[in-house]
């Protein structure tokens, strides 16, 4: 179970976060809904513990991440950005096998057993056909889907996701959602995935978190949260939200923005 | 898999670079033989050959394969931590500070007490410390990753800066300290004796071996800070290692032989046409070619127009310019 305790945190520039404790239970598919700048990106970062909290603490059971190193930190949690921009063009399997980092020693190179979990992962996300190819050839849902299998391939038992889905076409990001579904289903991890698309956190996501300036607005089952209301006081945006028969989730469309 | 490439990469470009050490100092413009510079029966002071294979050429060619080992693995490394494949080793104004504090030396030293600071070498390193220490302090915070785009930005700053103050100061030296100016801007191999190397090879030995610890580090840091982070890479230490050791060694290079240029991004570009991209493979094999490199072009200066001899850093520019161009276009 990872939990963040009444964690601040707050940036040179002004933006800050205040007192927000959630609890993301092991095994779940957990949706960070808020609109732009509402925190959703720096709570990510908080969880992984790429940033220290400037007071309380987020919890991995019963260890704080500050306890932890980043190598070993790097063997529970694994995250996967938005977009991914490598300096040099290296190969899908050379991407994956990054994922290898925090189980290898310091001038340790990968083994037989490395590259077994590399294809696994590849395999996993569909892309064991693009291992020989250059990642900056590949789609953006190709991509994504490499950068997935690096975060899978660190063997983790969390997987943080910021929008991963923002730069795709429909098909990819259905692609992509199932891809998220199948891996929570066989492999129980346990997933925080940040996006702005309320349809797929619908679809995905068995709770949701809401934030709004920073802070906590509600949280709790998808049913329960995802409501007209939700969507109006996060957005200004009056929403028709109704359970849809035919996709077997909550939809939300929009119809018009408040004055 | 990984193992036996790096293997053979690495056992092909070192026969490579021992290759050029050995071979270069038979080229010149006297004849020489390896067989009678390596004979032990005639007594050294009798032995001609020796005495220009060991005495006057081999120190060159060492020093051109340390400074052009040097400057390409710092390249490498400069290349990584930027995040940009066009980043050089003198990019973060570590050259020009080295260059600025020889100037001082040459135009000054004879006539202000500073001490062991009139050496040429030495003003030159410290030159390069002022200058890393500036642009390391205006782009790090406490507790704070290296902030890349601040890092670059202080670099270029800091090289326009220093190169004005190096054109002032030239502006109040004399002809002949003008002239000597000039000729250390252009690089220069020649430096004599082992002693310059000899005292040069610490630092050189130091940034080699954080370069060591640096390659799978740099991988990920190429990818991102916030992905190297979660994949369990300490960003702040490794660009700490990465600045401290590629700015060392650079500052080493440019003591002993002056900046000479493009060596830090041709090599490493070349390597990775090559090799590929992986540090773990781009790191060493740059190290080993940039030797070889180095000094197949002071080979050529040597001898090209000989026997007059054209400046190293002129024929690194020639071959370079047209290469970071090409790159240029071929990128864009």
């Amino acid at each position: 179970m990872l939990r963040a305790e009444s964690v601040s945190f707050g940036y040179d520039e002004g933006f800050t976060l205040n007192d927000v404790s959630v609890t993301i239970p092991a095994g779940s598919l957990t949706g960070l809904l808020g609109p732009n700048g509402s925190g959703k990106t720096t709570l990510l970062k908080l969880l992984s513990g790429v940033l220290r909290p400037r007071t309380g603490r987020v919890m991995l059971g019963d260890r704080a991440l500050t306890s932890m190193t980043r190598r070993e930190l790097a063997r529970y949690i694994a995250s996967v950005p938005q977009e991914t921009h490598p300096a040099f063009d290296y190969s899908v399997m050379e991407m994956v096998l990054m994922g290898r980092h925090p189980h290898l020693s310091a001038f340790q190179l990968e083994g037989p057993a490395d590259f077994g979990i590399a294809r696994d992962a590849l395999d996993a996300t569909g892309t064991r056909y693009l291992a020989d190819r250059k990642y900056m050839t590949l789609s953006g849902g190709e991509k994504q889907r490499v950068v997935i299998a690096s975060a899978l391939a660190q063997s983790t038992e969390v997987l943080l996701l910021d929008e991963p889905t923002a730069s795709l076409d429909l098909r990819y990001q259905l692609d992509v959602a199932s891809l998220l579904a199948r891996l929570n289903r066989e492999r129980k991890v346990t997933m925080v995935l940040a996006t702005h698309d309320l349809n797929l956190a619908a679809s995905l996501c068995e709770r949701l978190i809401v934030m709004r300036g920073g802070r906590i607005l509600t949280a709790g089952p998808t049913r329960e949260v995802l409501t007209g209301d939700t969507v109006r006081q996060l957005y200004d945006v009056e929403a028709d939200v109704q359970f849809h028969e035919a996709a077997g989730h909550v939809t939300v469309i929009p119809v018009r923005r408040m004055p | 898999m990984v193992r036996a490439r790096l293997a053979s990469i690495l056992i092909g470009y070192g026969a490579l670079a021992l290759g050029a050490c050995l071979l270069a100092p038979l080229a010149g413009s006297t004849h020489i033989s390896l067989a009678r510079a390596l004979d032990r029966s005639i007594p050294f002071p009798d032995n001609v050959d020796a005495q220009i294979f060991f005495v006057a050429r081999m120190p060159r060619v060492l020093t051109a394969a340390i400074v052009g080992s040097t400057l390409a693995a710092a390249g490498v490394v400069m290349q990584a931590l930027l995040g940009n494949p066009l980043a050089t080793p003198f990019t973060l104004g570590v050259s020009t500070g080295a260059a600025l504090g020889a100037v001082l030396a040459i135009t000054f030293g004879s006539r202000l007490p500073i001490g062991a600071l009139a050496s040429v070498p030495l003003a030159s390193l410290a030159g390069a410390v002022v200058a890393s220490a500036i642009v390391y302090v205006l782009a790090t915070r406490p507790g704070r990753p290296i902030s890349t785009m601040v890092l670059l930005l202080a670099g270029v700053t800091l090289n326009a800066f220093f190169s004005a103050l190096i054109l002032f100061v030239q502006y109040a030296a004399d002809f002949t300290q003008a002239y000597r100016t000039i000729r250390w801007l252009m690089g220069d191999l020649d430096v004599g004796s082992f002693a310059p190397i000899v005292a040069a090879l610490p630092l050189v030995l130091v940034a080699l071996g954080i370069f060591a610890c640096l390659p799978r580090s740099l991988n990920l840091l190429s990818v991102g800070a916030d992905s190297a982070a979660t994949r369990g890479v300490d960003v702040g230490l490794t660009q700490r290692l990465a600045f401290f050791s590629a700015s060392l060694a650079t500052a080493a290079a440019v003591s002993l032989a002056g900046p000479i240029g493009f060596v830090g991004i041709v090599v490493p570009h070349l390597i990775r046409l090559m090799v590929g991209v992986d540090h773990r493979i781009v790191l060493p094999a740059s190290a080993l070619f940039g030797a070889a490199f180095l000094i197949g072009c002071d080979l050529i200066a040597r001898t090209a127009l000989a026997p007059v001899e054209v400046p190293v850093g002129v024929v690194t520019a020639m071959l370079g310019g047209p290469f970071f161009l090409w790159l240029l276009v071929r990128r864009s």
